[in-house]
């Protein structure tokens, strides 16, 4: 990847950390230094600019995972299958970061780490099903076997995906911001609450990090093809 | 066997206390999805072990096996839970269903789905190394969404609401049940002919 | 007869690493024998599992043509039977319900109970085809193995280790019942 492209990434990462954490919260805000108040969010808004991201982020590489897992399974073609693991590896880094950014806003706006809410149960389950994809391939040596039963697995696990998202609102009501038991409505992703300023950061920080996923995907896939050509060498 | 000894365990476990109805429902799912892991599990490994499995395959088509399969595990679950759920109603006292036919409905839709669901994935074990423990991890986010509408229409049919009100779930346990299906016809080749 | 021909070409197969046997080509057709010769683990079961579609050749490709119509690999079973020591029958049945069972399986009218008689007869196991197969010597297993595979009267019979567990007696059975079925292998 082009060296300039990667130092674009760093200072887009290192731009919204900076001003994601510094600018003052206030009421009536004014220019781009000053970031409005948000009934029900307060200073805790600032997670938006990296937990929002970060869950965007899984759900893509997942979805690429996905992807690729089809795409190995109508051309048997292993490459496919590297590319689907080093997605699905890194959608599984980026849902365990976006759990913990969660949980710990959590504790200081709903009072636990931890509540079972819609959302909570989703990314849990989310995790749990990417855990048992890694277990089930390291319980496959043959590398067809292993890659056609991973496939076949995550296909069965995409397709459940829209059920949680019809089933889980019926039975528990929620906390999330956005969900259907927040007061405050569609919350401030959905109903563009935030203020242009931070909005303009929040996508900055949205492209930020699916650029980071495409950098480190590439460099995965990489590494990927080379130990696989080495161990052929052997 | 293993539905009397884990019935045993709830009710030592409960004792003389009075339990919400919630958790007993709960409980009844728990006991359900237990006793068909360990049945189903079995369904393609018998095949692989005995060494039939390629003899089957120069027999039939594979969707063929995989809807034989799926019907054999349908009737063994539906008869499993229809046991639990008889004996579960007979040995806790605190637990009464007010609405029949949502109940018994509950158990044959959920029964249908277990089976939908697991099948192709104990297809998928019976290619793995380690088959006993990895199926229970394998099915768990798979079947959730089934468990907690089972769980849900079941608290209904304590609370004594009435058929019409459990409609709603009682579709999207279908559908849940259908895309399970098809979704594991289109991969089951892919499985099966490996 | 049936028209047949069986076409491999440059067939290679490969498991992740290890090269089992590459470019191997050779051309059959209906009414002759064919066989395949090499020492242990030199991949004669894995050549016949592709023969059978069983495998994917990880190079090169098999063509089966019946009739002069070409068939894939996944509608190979009506027109092929295998007997191999890797393909076994259900245990807990007897040989009769086996055969009965396979008959089940493949939709086959019901004219072939004389056929599956008929069969037992041929590999003299008609007097124990009320006994479980788990009872069975191997070399009964073996013989049931024929039956079971010629049942459907395939266009093709391969034989991987033809003679397995069979005593003298039983390969006479055996190379007798062979020349009278109508089959290529």
């Amino acid at each position: 990847m082009n060296p300039l492209i990667k130092i674009f990434i760093s200072l887009v990462i290192t731009a919204v950390i900076i001003l994601g954490i510094s600018i003052p919260t206030v009421h009536g805000a004014q220019g781009f230094f000053q970031f409005p108040f948000i009934p029900g969010l307060e200073e805790k808004a600032r997670n938006i600019f990296f937990h929002v991201p970060m869950a965007w982020t899984s759900v893509l590489a997942f979805f690429m995972a996905l992807y690729y897992g089809i795409q190995y399974l109508r051309t048997k073609n292993q490459d496919y299958d590297l590319r689907s693991v080093s997605s699905a590896g890194l959608g599984l880094m980026f849902c365990i970061l976006a759990t913990v950014t969660g949980s710990i806003w959590a504790k200081f706006n709903w009072g636990s780490f931890w509540n079972w809410d819609p959302r909570e149960t989703s990314i849990f389950i989310l995790l749990l099903i990417y855990g048992a994809y890694f277990v089930l391939r390291s319980a496959v040596e043959d590398d067809e076997k292993r890659a056609t039963l991973s496939s076949v697995y995550s296909i069965m696990a995409g397709v459940t995906v829209p059920f949680f998202i019809f089933v889980m609102p019926r039975i528990m009501s929620g906390l999330h911001p956005g969900s259907l038991g927040d007061e405050q409505g569609k919350g401030p992703v959905l109903e563009l609450k935030m203020s242009p300023n931070m909005l303009a950061i929040f996508f900055v920080s949205l492209i930020g990090f699916t650029m980071l996923y495409y950098w480190m995907y590439s460099l995965r896939i990489r590494t990927a093809r080379v130990e696989k050509q080495l161990q052929t060498i052997e | 066997m293993f539905v009397v000894t884990t019935l045993s365990m709830v009710m030592f476990s409960l004792g003389s206390n009075t339990v919400p109805y919630e958790i007993l429902s709960g409980m009844l799912w728990i006991v359900i999805f237990f006793s068909a892991m360990s049945g189903l599990s079995r369904t393609f490994v018998t095949e692989e072990e005995r060494g039939t499995s390629l003899t089957l395959r120069l027999l039939t088509k594979a969707a063929n096996v995989y809807i034989g399969k799926l019907i054999y595990n349908t009737v063994l679950i539906t008869s499993l839970s229809v046991f639990i759920a008889l004996l579960y109603q007979l040995v806790i006292d605190d637990f009464q269903i007010q609405t029949q036919s949502i109940f018994w409905m509950t158990i044959l839709l959920g029964s249908i789905g277990l089976a939908a669901a697991s099948t192709i994935l104990a297809a998928i074990i019976a290619k793995a190394n380690t088959k006993g423990t990895l199926f229970p991890v394998l099915a768990f986010p798979i079947l959730l969404p089934l468990l907690l509408e089972c769980i849900k229409t079941t608290v209904l049919a304590v609370e004594g609401a009435f058929f019409v009100e459990a409609i709603k779930d009682f579709q999207i346990l279908i559908s849940f049940i259908i895309v399970m299906i098809a979704a594991s016809l289109m991969v089951f080749e892919f499985v099966w002919n490996d | 007869m049936k028209k047949m021909t069986l076409k491999s070409d440059y067939v290679t197969k490969a498991y992740s690493r290890k090269t089992i046997f590459r470019d191997v080509s050779f051309s059959v057709n209906e009414g002759s024998a064919f066989a395949i010769t090499g020492k242990n683990g030199s991949g004669k079961s894995t050549l016949i599992k592709i023969l059978c579609g069983l495998l994917t050749p990880t190079k090169g490709s098999v063509l089966l043509s019946v009739n002069e119509k070409t068939i894939t690999p996944e509608n190979y079973y009506p027109h092929i039977g295998l007997v191999s020591p890797y393909l076994n029958l259900y245990e807990e049945f007897t040989g009769e319900e086996n055969l009965l069972l396979i008959k089940k399986i493949r939709g086959l009218n019901s004219g072939s109970d004389a056929r599956i008689n008929e069969l037992l007869n041929e590999f003299n196991i008609y007097d124990h085809r009320k006994k479980e197969v788990r009872f069975y010597s191997s070399g009964m297993k073996q013989r049931l193995k024929y039956c079971a595979a010629l049942l459907h009267k395939p266009v093709i019979l391969y034989l991987d280790e033809p003679s397995a567990n069979l005593d003298e007696m039983g390969i006479g059975i055996v190379r007798d019942a062979m020349n009278s079925e109508p089959a290529t292998r």
